[in-house]
């Protein structure tokens, strides 16, 4: 069923360097013929839009979707605005996206739809967006990510955007903007000298990626918590990627995985890499967290189940 | 020439709701108002700043993030539409202004000196940050001096709040450095909440006054317990309880704006001025100001 409505996922770096200089570095120039590569598989596909979960747009007020049929502007980074400017115009599918708040909030979330002139679409959404549909063949839609949201927030985030590509008959490449280890370097470097920061961070890219290639995307989802422990900075509560992008690719561990590219962007572990359901499977394993239907809010955990 | 001085340092909180609320033609979402403990504050506030004689606003912004050291507006002019990515139903503002980018050149220099990392930020398509249009609006919406915007670098989580704080500090070292030998008087802009927990919601009407109100009783206390401090003019004891005081609220101080303006201003150990506290969508705001002269000092709240 997954093959109905997700043609494949994507998980892609968040900086802008495959972008505006990819001949600085031999690493970037292979991240940057990993997303070229990418960019074709989605034309030869059969899908109909494109669906971003980006981890540099954060929001507040729930989950808002990114609506405007017709966004533009020119984005400058905040720490590489020496790198030029990131000008787009890119097309939204704000019917979908209708149709993903609906759906989220009949899941117990709050969410919104975001379609305003001006609005300053994220680093890495733009990044992604321009280098896989440059001449906006398919219409797209952005998810952002809610600083508050942990788990059992995600995993019906993810639920509810299914919910969305069933009903409109859609089918669907899933992206996911989010570095694996996410600690660049402090200092300014020169680009032909970029490396992972540290060999831990290697070491547990190295493994990530084991999990990616084996196709083990709900595996990734339970180790969620173990990774935002090792090797993310703690900006934010959680490390949602893996649990939004299993979600919405259907929880489990049958897909056919490869990394097309993994490299240093400043330090932090940026990697290619796509999913594609399948049959064959590593198998499901008995899984430690539980799975989530509906959200129910932080259910006041504090003052219920008190001793009279 | 005389030497340069800080004749002010605001910290001026910059939920946009407040900007939503005052219905400057700048903006483009009409308001019925809100929030008015703050903006009656920041309006006294930028009645007292113009009659003070000062050439330059340097803020600090916490929505700003540079992760590669701290940065500097670097370009005399920016002209463009800022619109709140997390607020955007609420704010558009159209804004103009204008950077005093000797200054900021001096004080990017003294702080590279003192071995900080720093860049100049030269790219003319850059949009300055909400929290500088939003502090500076209400302090000076008739933005007839020139701003400065120093970015916020993100120590606190890649390092410790400790590392941050004493980043923090040497920073507004050099940029009183910089500032004293221009020979400009300058008010500093420490541009965040206190305590920094949001509700997740929005009430149809965001201005509804009856749906306002600290997120918990906690966030309330401690923001409560700094405050004291500042009227008393015990800034290095304020400073001392900031990184459980951030922990404890997730306070917006974690990106050293006020830390950063203390520094700059040799630690006050006289009260600060308060001019009003109030919650927007659940966060802790006060608007307070620290002014070197005590002749121009008063006793606001
Ligand atoms: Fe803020």
């Amino acid at each position: 069923m997954d093959e109905d409505i997700i043609e494949f996922g994507l998980y892609v770096p968040p900086h802008p360097h495959p972008l505006l200089s990819p001949e600085a570095n031999n690493g970037y120039g292979r991240l940057r013929a990993a997303y070229d590569e990418c960019r074709k598989r989605i034309e030869e596909s059969d899908a109909d839009l494109i669906i971003v979960y980006s981890t540099t747009w954060p929001s507040i007020i729930g989950h808002q979707f990114q609506a405007n049929p017709n966004s533009e502007w020119v984005h400058v980074d905040d720490d590489f605005h020496y790198l030029g400017s990131m000008p787009y115009s890119f097309t939204m599918d704000a019917e979908f996206a209708e149709s993903c708040v609906q759906k989220a909030e009949s899941r117990g979330l709050q969410a919104r739809t975001v379609n305003y002139d001006a609005f300053p679409i994220d680093t890495g959404s733009i990044t992604a967006l321009s280098l896989l549909n440059p001449d906006n063949r398919l219409p797209a839609t952005i998810v952002s990510s809610n600083m508050y949201a942990n788990r059992s927030e995600t995993i019906v985030l993810g639920k509810a955007i299914r919910d969305a590509l069933t009903e409109g008959g859609r089918k669907a490449v899933v992206v996911v903007v989010s570095s694996l280890s996410n600690r660049m370097f402090t200092e300014p470097i020169d680009p032909s000298e970029d490396r992972i920061h540290s060999q831990k961070d290697d070491d547990w890219n190295k493994k990530i990626l084991e999990f990616f290639n084996d196709g083990r995307l709900e595996d990734l989802s339970q180790l969620s918590r173990e990774i935002h422990g090792q090797i993310r900075v703690q900006k934010v509560v959680a490390y949602k990627p893996a649990w939004w992008m299993a979600a919405t690719m259907g929880q489990h561990n049958n897909y056919t995985g490869e990394v097309l590219a993994y490299e240093a962007l400043h330090g932090s572990g940026g990697a290619v890499i796509q999913l594609t359901p399948a049959t064959g499977s590593v198998g499901d394993k008995e899984f430690d967290e539980d799975d989530v239907e509906y959200y129910k809010g932080d259910r006041e955990v504090l003052n219920k189940g008190m001793l009279e | 020439m005389p030497k340069g001085e800080i004749v002010l340092g605001a910290l001026a909180p910059h939920p946009p709701h407040v900007v939503y609320a005052e219905n400057p033609p700048q903006n483009e979402p009409i308001s019925e108002g809100g929030w008015e403990t703050l903006r009656w504050g920041y309006n006294r506030l930028a009645r007292k700043l113009e009659t003070l004689d000062y050439d330059a606003i340097v803020v600090f912004t916490p929505h700003w993030q540079t992760y590669v050291g701290t940065h500097f507006l670097g370009l005399p002019r920016f002209s463009s539409k800022s619109v709140d990515p997390i607020f955007p139903n609420i704010f558009r503002y159209n804004y103009d202004l204008q950077v005093d980018v000797e200054l900021s050149e001096a004080m990017c220099e003294k702080a590279a000196e003192a071995g900080l990392i720093t860049r100049m930020m030269r790219n003319p398509d850059f949009r300055v940050d909400y929290g500088t249009i939003t502090s500076c609006h209400m302090l000076n919406p008739k933005w007839d001096k020139p701003v400065i915007t120093i970015s916020s670098n993100r120590n606190t989580h890649y390092y410790s709040p400790e590392v941050m704080i004493e980043q923090a500090l040497a920073l507004g070292k050099a940029c009183r450095e910089a500032i004293e030998e221009s020979g400009k008087r300058v008010v500093l802009v420490s541009s965040h909440s206190l305590s920094h927990r949001h509700f997740v919601t929005e009430s149809p009407l965001p201005e509804d006054m009856s749906r306002e109100h600290i997120y918990n009783h906690s966030q309330y206390v401690w923001d409560m317990a700094l405050i004291k401090l500042f009227r008393e003019g015990k800034m290095k004891e304020a400073i001392d309880i900031m990184p459980e005081y951030t922990e404890q609220t997730i306070a917006e101080t974690e990106g050293g704006g006020i830390i950063w303006m203390m520094g700059a201003m040799d630690m006050p150990d006289y009260p600060a001025e308060i001019y009003g506290y109030q919650s927007v969508i659940g966060t802790g705001n006060c608007i307070a100001a620290w002014v070197p002269e005590p002749d121009a000092r008063e006793i606001v709240l």
